[in-house]
């Protein structure tokens, strides 16, 4: 494109500062405010027409309707900063700060404009180049100290048990206490799950044998707020699979996947954790790779992309890759066999992001749900917008999440379900924080779970849950 | 004989602006808020552009105002300060109806985005100018109702855009343009008062204002909000695909189709390397391959529908097609329209860079001008594939080229605007749908003789006396549409002391 820079007005001075480019064009830069490390491609930005396709589905420019919060408004910041015609500073990495990551303008766009892959280039060159405010630094790096380690989780889960059980939660309620908080902690404070006691010391076993006959060898990736929080969901993953003819091998030696530390453009971490990961399953002879978490899965699935400048690991990486399904595809794949139990209910599915938009696993999950006699699964509308979580997103960025929270719960309100099922702890976090009133909640598979063993999930998990209409305008956070 | 008289030369002169200062922009951040208000130059950056990516201008502003009195009251500065402003809706626009001007401001709509009310039984709704199109039918589907036009962009274009460019769209044939489906428009003139053009009943008494306003590009004034008419869902609706060996089949097939006294709801044409885009981006099941596909659709009565619907198919086997495709659900339908719809932005799949045309040629000609395109596309040495709306002939042939290649945007431009005067030499338009813009306002003086252009000037200097609402669209800027500057001539209000010239 033609930009005009005033400041290169003078055609001497363009002569000079062009043959300075080249020469640094020749050292492997000159990719404008990015560093030579993987810059965003110029064939990727080149495919975006500019068409606006994408606008209607990105959650930024639903709330905001802003250009430049928008996805061809960030990839036409990506092309300028490639020109050099802007500086990479606050203004610049907020819009991409902004971007929620959900990918649904990869879904929508009809030129295939591989938006994926050009924010992943652009977030670890903002975590290397732009230097954040020291509370955001602070902030992002309690979060990454935390996460990440499902034995920290365990004592803040303890923690967070003991100020809900003291009554100090309440309490910080009553007062307006909480209220003092900075809107992130508030966020966290909000957001964190209550955790069952006796989860805390649950382990999946190394290797669960199939129910039967063996028709695959599973490796089964635990995830790290999964395991803590959602044991339960990782109990049920492992029963559903052995029911239905899987070994499932849970190497104890592994770790996080780095998936937060990838969509969050730290990208050494992330690596790091990709290669201890593939290390851990490595010691196990498995078909498939099998995860229930949407986030994990697809980072999973973009290992090979993730590790290809890196000699020993690169080819490891991508086979990795290509071994890995959420749990709903292998379930799809396999077909049933274990008999099911009606379960009379209307669930609402929602697509977690990095499940439908990420993986493109939308079928699936719906087939799966479908093998349940009785259970009537219902879309939600505006489906394709991002619920606010994304990740970390809820926690950096608390009051466009609490936006999109609150709208999301309107569409789930609007089909009015007994329960709601949805890949992804974060959604359901996400959720359940902005409900008004007790939907019980569940992982796709733990509803199979009960079908196979022949209880009802719904009534168990405090009955009916639709509010009445007067619980719509209560206050949110009271589950 | 000079394409422009005097009195338009005067009318169209560049006045002088006035400037964005620091003061002005206070006084916006006053009445939008600082949330409202774009200033940063990266971000401005964003907005230089529409659909059209060929031309480019930063806007010193952007404002995004929530409400009809903000809007009034910005407009109301900018006519205070002779600061030229432009409306933007989605920034879907192919003829860069929304560039930007330097040194002006942009009015963004895209926060105004209510659905105010719904009157299911008269059939109308009131809706706010960022609300898209396709907005309007999800709104009311629950009530069997849906908004008839319907743009290809329709899922991102919003309602405010199709007013100003009249937008049609594939179903526009049977239904008409936007503004055969809209009653009434709330209306900021460019000296920031708010009137009502138009009004509930579909005919007004007096001179009909709110079509004046329809399709005039943004350059009358800023619509806030919009009574459109609803229609109730068709009882059916069949849909076809028909391949043809060669695009003059098709066209005759469509020739036969009127002729035979059918209104199709829509008859769109794609030829081969359209579908090879579309079937890249979306799958809808078109056949690789063929030179020219027909889609029809007819909708109605079920007895009407279903009489005039094995007529077509006997038309098209008559016309030799190669492979009838008859849509059995609502999913194929939407299929294949999903497949059309997609077509311009799928030229990426096939292509780095295209510039989509616009143009309408008597439908009878539809086979020769065919021909036509494809010879100038072998001279030019660049591909052109073909999608339009066939029933009316409103062609859209998409140049591709790349501009990595050094002048192949410029042979690619010439080939676009050669082929846009064909169709005026056919007997047709230089546009159908799209709009003048910035794009085309040279090509005007190709259609129009300088006593029609005069007359439109001082139409719209009847809106704007000062020239700063959307100043350079449609109609062409004599100096930058290939003349030298001629003699001095002042403007009325440069001669009444009010103005001077830059």
């Amino acid at each position: 494109m033609t930009a005009t820079d005033p400041t290169a007005a003078d055609p001497g001075t363009q002569a000079d500062l062009r043959l300075h480019v080249d020469a640094l064009a020749e050292a492997g830069r000159g990719a404008g405010v990015f560093d030579d490390h993987h810059p965003p491609s110029d064939e990727l930005i080149s495919d975006c027409v500019h068409c606006g396709f994408c606008l209607p589905t990105c959650p930024t420019y639903a709330l905001w309707g802003e250009e430049m919060d928008s996805p061809r408004g960030r990839i036409y910041l990506m092309k300028l900063g490639k020109e050099g015609a802007v500086e990479m500073d606050d203004t610049y990495a907020q819009h991409f700060d902004a971007c929620l990551g959900c990918m649904a303008c990869v879904t929508a766009c009809p030129s295939g404009v591989q938006y994926d892959q050009l924010i992943e280039a652009v977030r670890p060159q903002l975590e290397r180049n732009h230097r954040r405010g020291l509370l955001d630094r602070l902030f992002r790096g309690l979060i990454f100290s935390l996460f990440p380690y499902p034995s920290r989780l365990r004592v803040a889960a303890v923690l967070g048990e003991l100020y809900r059980r003291l009554g100090l939660r309440s309490l910080a309620h009553r007062t307006g206490a909480v209220r003092l908080l900075p809107r992130r902690l508030q966020a966290v404070e909000a957001l964190m799950p209550p955790a069952k006691l006796r989860h805390l010391a649950t382990r999946t076993p190394a290797v669960t044998p199939a129910v039967g006959t063996m028709r695959r060898r599973v490796g089964f990736l635990t995830g790290c707020v999964q395991r803590v929080f959602f044991a339960d969901v990782n109990q049920a993953t492992v029963r559903v699979l052995t029911a239905e003819g899987c070994e499932v091998v849970a190497p104890p030696t592994q770790r996080c996947c780095g998936a937060l530390s990838e969509h969050a453009g730290r990208e050494p971490e992330a690596l790091d954790r990709a290669r201890a990961l593939i290390d851990a399953f490595a010691e196990v002879e498995v078909d498939t790779i099998v995860a229930n978490v949407a986030g994990c899965g697809s980072t999973l699935k973009e290992y090979g992309r993730m590790l290809r400048d890196d000699a020993v690991y690169a080819e490891r990486a991508a086979a990795f890759s290509a071994k890995v399904r959420d749990v709903s595809e292998l379930l799809a794949e396999l077909g049933p066999v274990a008999p099911r139990h009606p379960i009379e209910a209307r669930v609402a599915y929602h697509d977690a992001c990095h499940l439908g938009h990420a993986q493109g696993v939308r079928s699936q999950p719906r087939e799966v749900l479908g093998t349940i006699p009785g259970l009537q699964v219902t879309d939600i509308p505006e489906a394709e917008i991002c619920c606010g979580s994304a990740g970390i997103y809820n926690l950096v960025n608390p009051e466009p999440a609490e936006e999109l929270g609150r709208r999301k719960v309107e569409h789930v309100l609007s089909v009015a379900p007994d329960a709601l099922a949805t890949a992804n702890p974060g959604c359901l976090l996400q959720i359940r924080r902005y409900w008004p009133g007790d939907l019980p909640m569940f992982h796709p598979v733990e509803l199979l779970d009960a079908s196979i063993r022949g209880v009802d999930p719904v009534t168990a998990r405090g009955g009916r849950g639709r509010p009445s209409l007067d619980a719509r305008t209560a206050e949110p956070g009271t589950f | 004989m000079t394409a422009y008289t005097e009195e338009y030369r005067g009318l169209v002169a560049q006045l002088s602006g006035g400037e964005v200062t620091e003061a002005f922009r206070r006084e916006v951040a006053a009445l939008v808020g600082e949330g409202g208000l774009i200033s940063e130059p990266a971000q401005l950056r964003t907005y230089e552009c529409d659909g059209l990516t060929g031309y480019r201008v930063t806007p010193a502003l952007v404002v995004l105002p929530a409400t009809t009195e903000e809007v009034a009251a910005v407009v109301r500065l900018c006519a205070r300060d002779r600061i030229p402003f432009v409306a933007r809706g989605a920034g879907t626009g192919l003829s860069g109806g929304a560039l930007p001007v330097a040194d002006g401001i942009v009015i963004g709509l895209a926060r105004m985005r209510a659905v105010l009310s719904v009157d299911v039984a008269d059939q109308r709704a009131v809706v706010q100018p960022g609300v898209t199109n396709a907005g309007i039918s999800a709104a009311v589907a629950r009530h069997d109702l849906y908004f008839a036009p319907d743009p290809s962009s329709q899922v991102v274009c919003t309602i405010g855009g199709n007013v100003a460019e009249n937008s049609g769209g594939a179903h526009c044939l049977k239904y008409g343009f936007t503004t055969n489906h809209v009653l009434a428009l709330t209306f900021v003139t460019p000296d920031g008062d708010v009137v009502t053009l138009g009004g509930d009943a579909p005919d007004q008494v007096g001179p009909d204002l709110r079509a004046v306003v329809l399709g005039s590009e943004g350059t009358l004034g800023i619509v806030t909000e919009v009574t459109v008419r609803l229609l109730r869902r068709p009882e059916v609706v069949r849909t076809l695909v028909a391949d043809f060996p060669h695009p003059e089949a098709a066209g005759n097939a469509v020739s036969d189709i009127v002729a035979a006294g059918i209104v199709p709801a829509a008859v769109e044409m794609l030829d081969e390397l359209a579908i090879e885009a579309c079937e890249k981006a979306v799958q809808a099941g078109y056949t690789l391959g063929c030179p020219a596909a027909l889609v029809v659709e007819l909708d109605g009565v079920a007895a009407e529908v279903d009489e005039e619907f094995a007529q077509v198919q006997e038309i098209c086997r008559r016309n030799g097609t190669t492979n009838l495709r008859v849509a059995d659900d609502a999913q194929e339908r939407a299929r294949i329209w999903k497949g059309r719809k997609a077509a311009f932005a799928a030229m990426g799949r096939i292509s780095p860079d295209y510039f989509v045309q616009d143009g309408v040629i008597p439908r009878t000609k539809l086979g020769s001008t065919l021909t036509r395109i494809r010879q100038m596309s072998d001279e030019a040495g660049l591909r052109v594939a073909n999608v339009f709306h066939a029933g009316d002939g409103n062609l859209h042939p998409l140049v591709l080229y790349n501009g990595a290649v050094d002048g192949e945007a410029e042979r690619a431009e010439h080939l676009a605007t050669a082929i846009v005067e064909l169709c005026v030499e056919q007997g047709g338009s230089i546009t159908g749908e799209h709009g003048v813009g910035s794009d085309k306002a040279c090509s005007m003086t190709a259609m129009f003789g300088p006593d029609d252009l005069t007359v439109m000037a001082r139409v719209r200097a009847a809106f704007d006396p000062q020239g700063i609402c959307n100043p350079g669209k449609v109609l062409p800027t004599p100096r930058l549409c290939g003349e030298r500057p001629g003699p001095y001539r002042p403007h009325p209000l440069e001669a009444a002391g009010v103005i001077e010239r830059m």
